[in-house]
């Protein structure tokens, strides 16, 4: 009864908790690596060293008028921020942020549960995050939000297939989709799998950052082409979880590459003795802290790189990223024949 | 006892979204049913312990193809009503040859379904979710490698046939 209900609900509450305090967190952790990139402070009012913002933030939006559009289609306009949302949550039931712990005389999995198709089951959630952003543009009856959600969209399905076709290589280097297996394979391999597939990871990394709209492929959000994208007609708390859903993705995404390149919760050269003086620091520790890093470059390449022209943008996705993850694909099927 | 209560609710959902489908006025609202449509589908797979199934159907259908449908519908103008087809009645009859032959395909497999003998039960359920891509990517490779390669084939037609209509002077 406790290990099949009470435990796996409990966990559920604490990641689903924590994702959105962390989200919250990142909205200012962002807007304080760009002041400090651009030499400014950020914020600093609330609390010391602007550590209350976020809370303030959370504030003003729920206390904001929410507002409809008159032409608006209600149904959709309501349900689109929902259905971004949802999928970058329930996205963390499959990843593992650490292995079977000890807790409390009890064993405990430090993951929701681990399916035999859970980086499957990633990749097709994720797919479904796009209606979010299609319908939330439709639905606004607004001809600025429509334009950047048909722009998204192609975007999103473009830099689907190049990461997609770049997981294939990755399932085939690691031998399983489930992702607690894809990190005991590397525990086996004795290496973390970006060394083994460095072009993999690169193409992951650039494919990440076009999923999730991110700088310098913030297409959907263009202020100055598009008055602010698809949420444009968006306010309040729906702006909110489009905006929250766009920062937990960023999370999915970076978890992912942990998880497939940096091993997941193992400490650095797992299989070398000398080093076990690292295992003082917890495995979930690990995790997040890889994690964190992969969210720091998100938002250094955003304080970076200015952004992608849209005809540019679709040429790298279409013409560089898919050719070269199918080629990539390829040579690990020579080379693991071969060896 | 659980498992049938789960069936018999997914069915009524899949068949009610189903008939919103071809019942709904708005076109972008019939492709949102479709998607949820999909998505029970799905979860009646995942019932089945055909959980790589399941991923797929969301993953192709749910997430790709529909995606490509809402395109469709969003930029084809569907304001106005549509045009008055030559002959109605033909085109009712043609759809009533269609569903005749779809029924009577449901009937023939439904009544093969119920002389063959039933398939292996249970005992290997727990083995068919451990090793659900396995199994299904060996039998794709060995037993069922022509019609797998035959729909590759198929497929790829369909796309340079695309092409070719969307750019006639290549």
């Amino acid at each position: 009864m406790i290990d099949t209900y009470l435990i796996p609900l409990l966990k559920i509450l604490f990641v689903l908790n924590a994702t959105l305090v962390g989200v919250t967190y990142m909205v200012l952790l962002e807007r304080k690596v760009i002041a400090w990139v651009q030499v400014r402070l950020g914020p600093m009012r609330v609390g010391p060293y602007g550590v209350l913002q976020p809370i303030a933030d959370a504030v003003k939006l729920i206390l904001k008028e929410d507002i409809t559009p008159t032409r608006a289609d209600k149904w959709v306009f309501t349900a689109a921020p929902i259905i971004v949302m949802v999928p970058a949550l329930i996205t963390f039931a499959v990843i593992p942020f650490g292995p079977v712990v000890n807790l409390f005389g009890r064993q405990v999995p430090l993951y929701i549960t681990d399916v035999n198709v859970g980086l499957l089951y990633i990749v097709s959630v994720a797919s479904i995050g796009v209606y979010g952003i299609i319908l939330g543009g439709w639905a606004s009856n607004s001809k600025f939000p429509l334009l950047a959600s048909l722009r998204a969209s192609a975007q999103l399905i473009s830099y689907e297939v190049a990461v997609t076709m770049t997981l294939v290589s990755m399932i085939m280097t690691a031998g399983t989709l489930s992702m607690v297996k894809i990190v005991e394979s590397q525990y086996n391999a004795h290496l973390w799998f970006i060394f083994v597939q460095p072009v993999a990871f690169v193409l992951f990394f650039i494919g990440g950052l076009a999923e999730t709209n991110r700088a310098p492929f913030d297409m959907a959000e263009a202020e100055q082409e598009l008055t602010g994208g698809f949420h444009t007609e968006y306010s309040g708390m729906r702006f909110a979880l489009f905006f929250l859903a766009e920062y937990a993705n960023m999370i999915v995404v970076s978890s992912v590459a942990t998880t497939l390149f940096l091993g997941g919760w193992l400490r650095p050269f797992p299989n070398i003795a000398a080093l076990s003086f690292l295992g003082i620091i917890p495995s979930w520790m690990w995790f997040l802290l890889k994690t964190f890093v992969f969210l720091y470059i998100f938002l250094w390449v955003r304080a970076t790189l200015p952004r992608y022209r849209y005809d540019q943008l679709m040429r790298l996705g279409w013409k560089v990223l898919i050719p070269v993850a199918i080629a990539n694909v390829v040579v690990t099927g020579i080379v693991m024949v071969l060896f | 006892m659980n498992q049938a209560i789960a069936f018999y609710v997914l069915s009524a959902f899949i068949l009610g979204f189903a008939v919103l489908v071809v019942s709904t006025r708005n076109t972008v609202h019939a492709v949102l049913y479709l998607v949820l449509n999909f998505l029970a589908v799905a979860a009646l797979y995942v019932l089945l312990t055909a959980q790589f199934l399941a991923v797929i159907q969301v993953l192709v259908y749910a997430g790709g193809i529909v995606v490509l449908y809402l395109f469709v519908v969003m930029l084809v103008n569907l304001k106005r009503p549509p045009e008055d087809h030559s002959a109605p009645q033909r085109h009712s009859w043609i759809g009533f040859g269609l569903s005749g032959l779809v029924l009577l395909e449901l009937a023939v497999i439904i009544g093969y379904g119920s002389i063959a003998p039933p398939g292996p039960a249970n005992a290997q359920n727990t083995d068919l979710a451990m090793y659900n891509v396995e199994k299904i990517g060996m039998l794709l490779y060995t037993d069922y490698l022509i019609p797998f390669e035959v729909a590759s084939m198929l497929l790829l037609v369909a796309m340079v046939g695309a092409i070719i209509l969307a750019k006639r002077e290549l």
